[in-house]
């Protein structure tokens, strides 16, 4: 008999789990441990105008998750107002509504960004199409020539953009950089040369990030794109070259950041707070969304009451192995092999002394009772009914005891799985009848011990979070419970039952 | 307090999880469980092979059966009660005699026929049988067992427990009821296990509650002497369970009746392994041998091979006994 199959199933149940945890590790960023901090950030947009009196539309450009962040949810609040979200071109955009508006006005829009170093844009707004530009007199000798000055010095799209933009930087300007600015803002005349120079480049806004600011506004900078694709961003002020950590990109298309229909003196302020959060509730937010493949098949996505039920469930295998290990391994006795694992569920939502204590003044006072039902001579069926009945009485007049006391923990026994403690109950009365108290003790103390050993597996922190947000941690737990099914050796009480025939 | 895993490998100590792993998950066959689970159906196997059994007095298999129990008990002096599915020695009722109208049990106390209805319909209920699922109470014959053991014993037949693995007896031991064990000879509740020499069928070593002994904690007797008379014929019978159930693990327990001699009481596809240190010495090596036989042999053949390799010397104080039977073997 081969046992080659059984192992390929074991390592395929490894690899399997080991491999999903690690995906799910570094696609998704879940960290190890619980307690792990990630930086997000809160911004508050104010978007305020003044309503002509009808209907108005307002359209406001909305941040994406792009590199170096993660957005994680945002919110509206915009009494009266339809609204809807946009997707144009890769570019998100909200549009609030509304059919009749007067005086002033005022939205808001909130976003969670986590801060994430390794995060890519999810899409970006594809690089703009080369335009044709057309000055007037006298405009158009005097970009020619600013254009055919940083031309000849530089070497490609970057070199040439930062040339340009140095050119126009207040120190160094020309007559020709001058002349051009009295017309022209800066930065549209700035992309507007680019383009002219045959260069793809746009105007984007994004937010400076700083802890606490308030009332803050959008800054320009100018995307320039080369040859095969890439981009960088330039500092229109400046010309300093790339992204300051600290950039959120909040309008990447080239397209106005706020657009108001039906109002006027319309202006957008930006408050931001920054804070710590564990990492883990920052990314189950964000899993929460990628309810894409299956690959991503995640309970994340269910509603929160579902989620809260299945980190329960998903402990329970837990419980199931601390039973494995003691039995096999350690090779404890327990009444009803799996009982301890629900007297340990019970206990997570009791708390581990008010548990303890609830157990035992239910079995105890059950057995009593069970000891008076055993003279009343009963079908089985009927005497364990009659137990449950009586365990429900007693944790009742318990929860009302306890209540009347102000012990408000006293309420939670009603947690105790009921029928389950009734068999408990009945086998330990038999057991007394049968085999006396010690075997009780043996018994009843072995699963106490398991359920609390049970217990305490499930209800380490470390321990839930590892198994609700890596699911392939079930599949490794398969592996062990299975390799453990055939382990062939003593266990751990054997080597003192079997002591004395070593010993001579 | 200790012992080491070490110490125990070198003794061919087997312990639990290799035992349900690499013989009972191997050598036997789940389809075949039923057999020696339903104590009932064990018996009628048994008579269809002409192996003999406590004498069957009748079977309750409903509530209302358990009203006419008394019609059924009348006129037997002594019986026993047991659930067709129990283990372990639970729910059996051993009643040695009835006194006016009273069930007595061996160690004296007096039950009314309501008392033994109520166990009835416990067994019924399932009470005593795995998973409680509903059962069928068994009412037996009393064993008269074998005077020659009277003194070895405390209110109960003692019974013989052999280990038969593919059909070859590996190892046996003799459990001999006490006051702890309620006149039932199962080790867990007290009563104690003597190791016996394959070969001879006489007493190696003593053990109570995982502990040496070398008397009975009841009678005082010693145990040293102690020597099972038709040893070979108990073997073999111990052997033929071997076809008549196609279990390659096997524990018989086996009783001396005073008229019919040797019985077969029951059958364990999962036999404990008390033995071993009734024996004070491990399976392993023993299995191990069994293992890598590869001629057929039949019943005899296999009792011969055993009688031959497992030989063994009493390690109890009077070793007196043995050595006629010795040269014999
Ligand atoms: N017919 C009987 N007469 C006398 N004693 C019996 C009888 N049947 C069983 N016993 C006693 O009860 C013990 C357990 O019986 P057994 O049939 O082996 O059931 P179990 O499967 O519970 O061990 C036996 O070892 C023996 O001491
Ligand atoms: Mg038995």
């Amino acid at each position: 008999m081969s046992r080659l199959p059984f192992y390929l199933v074991v390592a395929l149940l490894l690899v399997a789990g080991i491999a999903l945890t690690l995906h799910r590790h570094l696609q998704f960023e879940v960290p190890w441990t619980p307690g792990e901090q990630r930086q997000v950030w809160e911004i508050e947009a104010q978007v305020n105008f003044r309503a002509d009196g009808g209907p108005a539309k307002v359209n406001m450009a909305l941040p994406s998750s792009q590199e170096g962040f993660r957005v994680l949810t945002e919110h509206t609040a915009s009494p009266g107002y339809g609204l809807t979200y946009l997707n144009e071109n890769g570019s998100r955009r909200a549009e609030w509504s509304i059919r009749d508006a007067s005086g002033s006005q005022q939205l808001y829009y909130s976003v969670q960004v986590l801060v994430a170093p390794q995060a890519s844009p999810a899409m970006a707004p594809p690089p703009p199409s080369p335009v044709d530009v057309v000055w007037e007199r006298p405009y158009d000798t005097a970009a020619a020539q600013v254009i055919d000055r940083a031309w000849s010095r530089s070497a490609d799209a970057y070199t040439f953009a930062r040339g340009l933009i140095s050119d126009f930087s207040d120190e160094r300007q020309g007559e020709n950089a001058r002349l051009l600015l009295t017309q022209f803002d800066r930065v549209p005349l700035l992309v507007r040369l680019l383009n002219q120079a045959g260069i793809q480049a746009r105007e984007v806004s994004g937010l400076m990030l700083e802890h606490g600011r308030r009332r803050q506004s959008l800054t320009s900078w100018i995307q320039v794109f080369d040859e095969s694709g890439e981009s960088v961003l330039f500092n229109p002020a400046t010309g300093e070259q790339g992204r300051p950590d600290n950039l959120l990109l909040w309008e990447a298309g080239g397209q106005a950041v706020l657009e108001v229909q039906g109002g006027s003196n319309s202006q957008v302020s930006f408050s931001m707070l920054s804070r710590n959060q564990p990492a883990a509730s920052a990314v189950r937010r964000q899993l929460a969304e990628d309810t894409g493949t299956l690959l991503n098949f995640s309970i994340h996505s269910l509603p929160l009451e579902e989620q809260a039920l299945f980190q329960t469930i998903l402990l329970i295998p837990i419980g199931a192995l601390v039973v494995v290990l003691l039995r096999v391994l350690v090779g404890i006795k327990t009444s009803g092999t799996f009982m301890p694992v629900l007297i340990a569920l019970a206990f997570i939502q009791t708390t581990l002394v008010t548990g303890l204590i609830g157990f035992l003044l239910v079995v105890a006072v059950g057995l009593v009772i069970r000891n008076y039902l055993s003279y009343l001579n009963l079908l089985l069926v009927a005497r364990v009914t009659a137990v449950i009945i009586t365990v429900i009485a007693i944790i009742s007049v318990f929860s009302v005891l306890s209540y009347r006391f102000g012990l408000n923990a006293g309420l939670t026994i009603t947690f105790f799985p009921m029928i389950i403690l009734s068999w408990t109950i009945e086998r330990m009365s038999i057991l007394w009848e049968e085999e006396g108290p010690k075997e009780v003790l043996i018994q009843g103390g072995g699963s106490l011990l398991t359920a609390v050993l049970a217990y305490l597996a499930m209800n380490n922190p470390w321990i839930r979070h590892l198994t609700f947000n890596f699911l392939g941690i079930q599949l490794i737990l398969m592996a062990v419970i299975l390799m453990l099914g055939n382990y062939t050796g003593y266990r751990l009480l054997e080597l003192r039952r079997f002591k004395p025939v070593t010993e001579d | 307090m200790w012992s080491s895993p070490g110490k125990l490998r070198a003794k061919g100590i087997i312990g639990m999880n290799r035992r349900n792993i690499r013989y009972i998950g191997r050598y036997n066959n789940r389809r075949l469980y039923p057999l020696v689970d339903d104590k009932l159906k064990t018996k009628l196997l048994a008579q269809a092979h002409g192996i003999t059994s406590p004498a069957l007095i009748g079977t309750v298999a409903t509530q209302f059966g358990v009203k006419h129990i008394r019609q059924m008990l009348d006129g037997h002096a002594g019986f026993v009660i047991k659930p067709a599915k129990g283990s372990g020695g639970k729910g059996i009722l051993v009643i040695e005699r009835v006194e006016g109208g009273q069930y007595v049990k061996p160690s004296g106390l007096h039950l009314t026929l309501s008392d033994v209805e109520r166990h009835v319909s416990n067994i019924l209920s399932g009470l005593y049988s795995l998973g409680g699922s509903p059962d069928v109470a068994l009412i037996e014959g009393l064993i008269n067992f074998d005077t020659t053991f009277a003194e070895y014993t405390y209110e109960g037949v003692p019974d013989i427990r052999v280990i038969v693995f593919q059909g070859y007896p590996v190892m046996a031991m003799m459990r001999l009821s006490t006051a702890a064990s309620d006149g039932k000879a199962n080790l867990h509740q007290g009563a104690v296990g003597v190791g016996i020499d394959i070969a001879t069928g006489a007493a190696i070593r003593g053990v109570q509650f995982d502990r040496t002994r070398h008397d009975h904690p009841d009678t005082g007797h010693e145990l040293a002497s102690l020597k099972i008379a038709g040893w070979e014929t108990l073997l073999l019978l111990a052997a033929d369970c071997y076809e008549m159930t196609g279990l390659g693990y096997l524990g018989t327990d086996m009783v001396l009746d005073r008229d019919h001699g040797p019985m077969l009481l029951e059958l364990n596809a999962r036999p404990g392994l008390a033995i071993q240190m009734a024996n004070g010495e491990g399976l392993r090596p023993r299995l191990d041998l069994v293992e890598r036989q590869t001629e057929a042999r039949d019943a005899a053949q296999r009792v011969a091979f055993a009688q031959h390799h497992f030989a063994r010397h009493s390690e109890l104080e009077t070793g007196l006994a043995l050595a006629p039977e010795q040269a014999g073997a």
